[in-house]
């Protein structure tokens, strides 16, 4: 066989990656594992080896429920064609390995800087100096917001050509974020050190990368979380995705200057993310996931502190949304606003929420599960149009359907652990992939561990990372103004995708 | 348009009505309190992901402190957390809550500028610069404008151009990728103005200090008004935080 095929969550020896010549390894890639529509690259990326690179990709297939994983050494002396010029959803992962190792692509159709990290191979390309794509017009011009834009949120510079009012093209430059979390991942060793870094990919999905990175340590060290911790970690996760979901009805609401959704959606997140401070001591639930334990694990008291909250949440949240949704003012703004097809959505690789509301079926809870959901068949919520109308949709559906999952899960509250084993040290020679589910959708990350089972690589894929090329190509032929509420109804995570 | 004024009604009241003195709901880890009992200081200092801690004797600097807690979960007897959220201070040593010290965490009345109370006191335009921040900071400071915390009410507001600011707002720990567009920012406000970094991250680079990624010079070069700690900050501790400053009568 010419990959490994392996399952989310499963530890492998790195040594078990087939490792093909570069010819073979791009035939393989494109033409049997890249096929039909439920195959999609999760992660690709580089680590030193000698003078080469290793090239390692991982490609799920979700009908089959495994990860193909393959791997290929490339030479940065060498001109290689890019798998990005047969499928475009390839563009993001060729980009990052051209930047960090310097591989050059014969090919590649848009091979530009992604993040500017410290340690990138291509020192010539500074942030200041990105090379953007221009149309010589006299009757167009161009628009640059950012790096810092009007409102409290993350830095990253947009660039549109614009004819008149419309935009014909939108540029996303980011990188600002790049904080080096990958190198300190490697670079701290302390467990508590990872986990905090784990905590501060992105602050808004706490639960979801904190938990992966948990998940792959504990796979790491051969340690099988009990079904309390998985109880634990996917009622979280769940309660994570309602809080900010919640948040991001209200910045719609803001943004289509409907002051009633936005204060009310507003004020309404206050108590569940509040609920996160009275479990945890944190609003955001940093400090709640740990590998191998928890500290704070979830009580009976707790469970009826749940359904005190939502008790008072529903009426006020169902009876505000049915508003919105049936609301003329706001539906002329959100209705075939800002669409990705669901073509567009599948040739970039688009996951999560953002896939899903153009009708493209991607969700890790029902095609990879792990822990708590594979007991579970989780039926993905879905949406058609793609538009900002099916991807605010799609957030009431699921804020209802987490509600209804973790009321679900509360009436069968696990016993509390006993003493749990200390965690073993991480298998030498391994490299563990693991996938979750965040709000926003995939999460994908990999440790590769050297011969002493230290470790040498930490890769984080933020699903913003496929997702950015979505938001670009949806406010195409949009009124600019209507850029604002495009961007928020996907709320990609800028820090998530820079690291 | 019935169903508006039903939706208007069930609200009742949201705001907080007292921002000074309101509780937390649940767990808060505000103002640690170190007693003197004797434990392992090697031990305790280990612990700390982010080198926080000191020994002999034992402190805890807020600025680098993430909050995490777990100091306080293996050492009960040696640390505890109070649920104080006014963790803000002008004065970047009082950060530092040494074996004993049971004082609220205050500004120093004599490093304030003059012209901050007669200024700003009733109103503050801010620009938020985010700069590495993970959005749990800018998360919360959009919190500080809700209905809930509404901090509009003292006449403290986020702007959108820094040419409309009294002040700058940082989050994040500061990479090297924004410490261009963090200078040019803080040139482009008016004087005078005021810094004021919130969160661990931007007070001392947090988890990210020394991180190869990062420059920091931006806060070498410039005075800073408030160091308002928190991973993230609690929006009760900024606005209070913010309060403390610019409603402190200076001689």
């Amino acid at each position: 066989m010419n990959y490994l095929s392996i399952k989310n969550n499963q530890r492998v020896a790195l040594e078990s990656i087939p490792t093909l010549a570069y010819e073979v390894f791009y035939h393989e890639v494109v033409t049997h594992l890249m096929t039909g529509e439920d195959a999609h690259c999760v992660n690709y990326f580089g680590i030193p080896s000698g003078k080469e690179v290793k090239l390692i990709c991982c490609i799920a297939n979700d009908a089959l429920g495994t990860i193909q994983v393959v791997a290929t050494l490339a030479d940065p002396e060498k001109m290689i064609p890019s798998l990005s010029s047969k499928i475009m959803a390839f563009h993001a992962f060729e980009r990052e390995i051209h930047e960090n190792f310097g591989i050059q692509y014969v090919d590649h159709p848009w091979l530009k800087p992604i993040r500017y990290p410290f340690d990138r191979a291509t020192k010539q390309c500074q942030i200041s100096n990105y090379p953007f794509y221009k149309i010589e017009s006299e009757e167009l011009h161009e628009v640059g917001v950012g790096p810092i834009h009007a409102g409290v949120i993350e830095p990253g510079h947009f660039r549109f050509i614009c004819n008149g009012e419309q935009i014909l093209h939108l540029e996303i430059q980011l990188g600002y974020q790049h904080r080096g979390l990958e190198h300190l991942f490697v670079e701290k060793k302390g467990l508590l050190q990872r986990a905090t870094l784990a905590e501060n990919i992105a602050g808004d999905t706490v639960v979801g990368h904190t938990s992966t990175f948990a998940n792959v340590w504990e796979s790491l060290c051969g340690f099988t979380a009990s079904e309390k911790l998985q109880f634990d970690r996917a009622l979280a996760l769940e309660h994570e995705r309602i809080a900010i979901h919640t948040g991001d009805l209200s910045a719609i609401c803001t943004d289509v200057a409907y002051q009633l959704g936005s204060s009310v959606f507003g004020r309404l997140r206050t108590p569940v993310i509040n609920y996160f401070q009275q479990w945890c001591g944190n609003r955001l639930a940093k400090s709640l996931i740990r590998p191998g334990k928890t500290n704070f694990p979830s009580t009976p008291q707790l469970a009826e502190k749940w359904f005190e909250v939502f008790h008072a949440y529903e009426p006020h949240f169902t009876e505000m949304a049915l508003q919105m949704f049936d609301l003329p003012s706001v539906l002329s703004r959100i209705e075939k606003t800002g669409v990705v097809s669901r073509e567009t959505a599948l040739d970039i690789g688009a996951v999560g929420m953002a896939a899903r509301a153009s009708g493209l079926k991607r969700d890790v809870r029902s095609s990879h599960p792990t822990g708590y959901y594979e007991k579970t068949s989780y039926q993905p919520i879905m949406g058609q149009v793609g538009d900002v109308h099916a991807r605010s949709k799609i957030r009431f559906d699921e804020i209802n359907t987490s509600i209804a999952f973790i009321k679900n899960m509360l009436n069968q509250m696990p016993q509390p652990d006993g003493e749990i084993k200390p965690l073993d040290s991480p298998a030498p020679g391994s490299f563990v992939l693991s996938m979750t589910e965040g709000w926003r959708g995939e999460i994908c990350h990999c440790a590769i561990t050297g011969s002493k089972g230290e470790l040498l690589l930490y890769k984080i894929k933020d699903p913003s990372f496929h997702n950015w090329l979505a938001l670009a190509l949806a406010v195409r032929n949009n009124e600019i103004s209507d850029f604002p509420i495009c961007n928020k109804s996907f709320n990609l995570s800028y820090c998530g995708h820079d690291l | 348009m019935l169903e508006v004024f039903k939706i208007w009604f069930h609200q009742g009241k949201q705001y907080i009505p007292d921002v000074t003195t309101v509780e937390v709901p649940g767990i808060f880890r505000g103002r640690p309190i170190i007693t003197t009992q004797p434990i392992d200081e090697k031990q305790l200092v280990e612990l700390c992901p982010t080198g926080a801690i000191g020994a002999s004797p034992v402190s805890i600097d807020l600025g680098r402190c993430t909050f995490c807690g777990e100091c306080a979960i293996q050492f009960p007897e040696k640390i505890s957390f109070t649920k104080d959220f006014k963790l803000a201070t002008n004065q970047r040593s009082r950060l530092i809550v040494k074996e004993g010290d049971m004082n609220p965490i205050t500004v120093n009345p004599e490093l304030i500028r003059k012209e901050i109370y007669r200024l700003f006191r009733g109103s503050l335009k801010l620009r938020q610069v985010s700069a590495g921040g993970d959005n749990s900071c800018e998360w919360e400071l959009n919190a500080v404008s809700n209905v809930n915390f509404d901090m509009g009410r003292f006449g403290i507001e986020f702007v959108a151009s820094p040419r409309h600011a009294d002040g700058l707002v940082i989050t994040g720990p500061i990479t090297e990728n924004m410490a261009e567009p963090l200078r040019i920012a803080y040139e482009a406000t008016p004087e005078p103005k005021i810094i004021i970094v919130a969160g661990v991250d931007a007070i001392s680079g947090g988890i990210f200090e020394g991180s190869p990624a990062l420059n920091r010079s931006f806060l070498d070069k410039y005075p800073i008004a408030l160091y308002i700690p928190g991973n993230p900050v609690h929006p009760l501790s900024f606005i209070n935080g913010v309060l403390s400053l610019i409603r402190t009568k200076t001689k």
